[in-house]
């Protein structure tokens, strides 16, 4: 394959880190397994978990391809140090309450789906293949966390009051999504795929009526930043880090 | 804070076009879309469905099961209702 020798640092970083996007928070939402309200929500936070981390296998499988070095999905989603992850910090927040967990999956799908729609002409065929595929789940995630935000916000003195304090949490976060990067403009420049800070009028645009209808207030910027596709992280990856690689840290190449 | 208890709906599944929706179960959901979306989640995550119905449990008119002596055992001795009295011609394959 020829991709493998035209890959460049910033293509694979590129792709690494939808990977470890959909990775950490389907780890992240895969804690809800057995523990939410009803047992309708639990199987539809089950769901959106397995397609993430569906996704994931798929992107790790790819950016393994095109780093070369004969590393596969399972290496890349297990035996990384916490610095390789290049997930950005929202997806590794802990999940607090129902609130918090869906205002996050409504933030982050939006941003998902302008992300795969505009990958269905990536120069890279295999991802804009992956980016097909998933934009579909991505959609599906979207409109279910959308109509939760709107009941939530829209709903009792207490459901709006914790919607609320989750987007207040959440909103600075989504910063990150959109800051200047530059492995970013090189794969834009190579039609790979967009530049993330490109896509943040349409973010704003897909997600602030949804908010509007759910009556929640959207806090303004600030200066806060996070750096979790740079690899730093917060303090919550670590912890995320060990429930997740214990098995194959412990049982190396286990296989079920 | 009063805790109500979601309605019930009742989940109609069709499996392909050209079928009939079936019934295939329930979901507790607070309103139409929402046990759309629920119904999809727990009961056409393996590919059973092309599409779905939610009905209001409530909304249902169901026969009552004391009746069913007179409303369904009328029928037992009355075997002349089947179609099965009738000689075929030969030409006449899978009736």
């Amino acid at each position: 394959m020829t991709q493998q020798n035209i890959a460049t640092p910033e293509h694979i970083e590129y792709v690494l880190r939808m990977g470890d996007n959909a990775l950490i928070l389907g780890q992240r939402l895969s804690e809800w397994c057995g523990h939410a309200p009803v047992l309708e929500e639990d199987m539809a936070l089950a769901n959106t978990a397995l397609d993430l981390i569906g996704q994931a296998r798929l992107l790790l499988t790819h950016a393994g391809k095109l780093e070369g070095q004969g590393r596969d999905e399972d290496q890349l989603a297990f035996l990384r140090v916490e610095r390789d992850y290049r997930n950005v910090t929202l997806t590794e927040l802990p999940n607090e309450d129902f609130g918090r967990t869906v205002v996050r999956n409504f933030l982050f799908a939006a941003f998902q789906v302008l992300l795969y729609q505009r990958l269905a002409t990536s120069s890279d065929a295999e991802l804009a293949a992956i980016a097909a595929k998933s934009l579909k789940e991505a959609r599906y995630h979207l409109s279910h966390a959308g109509e939760w935000v709107i009941r939530l916000g829209d709903g009792t003195e207490l459901s709006h009051a914790r919607a609320q304090a989750a987007l207040d949490y959440l909103w600075p976060y989504t910063a990150e999504f959109f800051a200047a990067n530059p492995a970013d403009d090189a794969v834009a420049a190579a039609g790979i795929g967009p530049a993330w800070a490109s896509l943040e009028p349409e973010w704003e645009a897909l997600v602030v009526p949804v908010l509007n209808e759910a009556t929640l207030t959207v806090p303004a910027r600030t200066p806060f930043r996070t750096y979790g596709k740079f690899g730093r992280h917060s303090e919550h990856m670590g912890h995320l880090l060990a429930t997740m690689q214990y098995m194959q840290r412990t049982y190396p190449g286990a296989q079920w | 804070m009063e805790r109500k208890e979601w309605p019930l709906w009742e989940v109609f599944v069709r499996s392909k076009n050209g079928l009939d929706h079936k019934h295939c179960g329930s979901v507790h959901a607070p309103d139409a879309r929402l046990a759309l979306q629920v119904a999809r989640d727990v009961y056409t995550r393996r590919q059973e469905g092309v599409s779905i119905w939610v009905v209001r449990a409530s909304d249902i008119v169901a026969s009552d099961p004391d009746a069913k002596p007179e409303l369904f055992d009328p029928a037992e001795d009355k075997i002349y209702r089947h179609p099965t009295f009738y000689t075929l011609p030969d030409e006449v394959n899978h009736m």
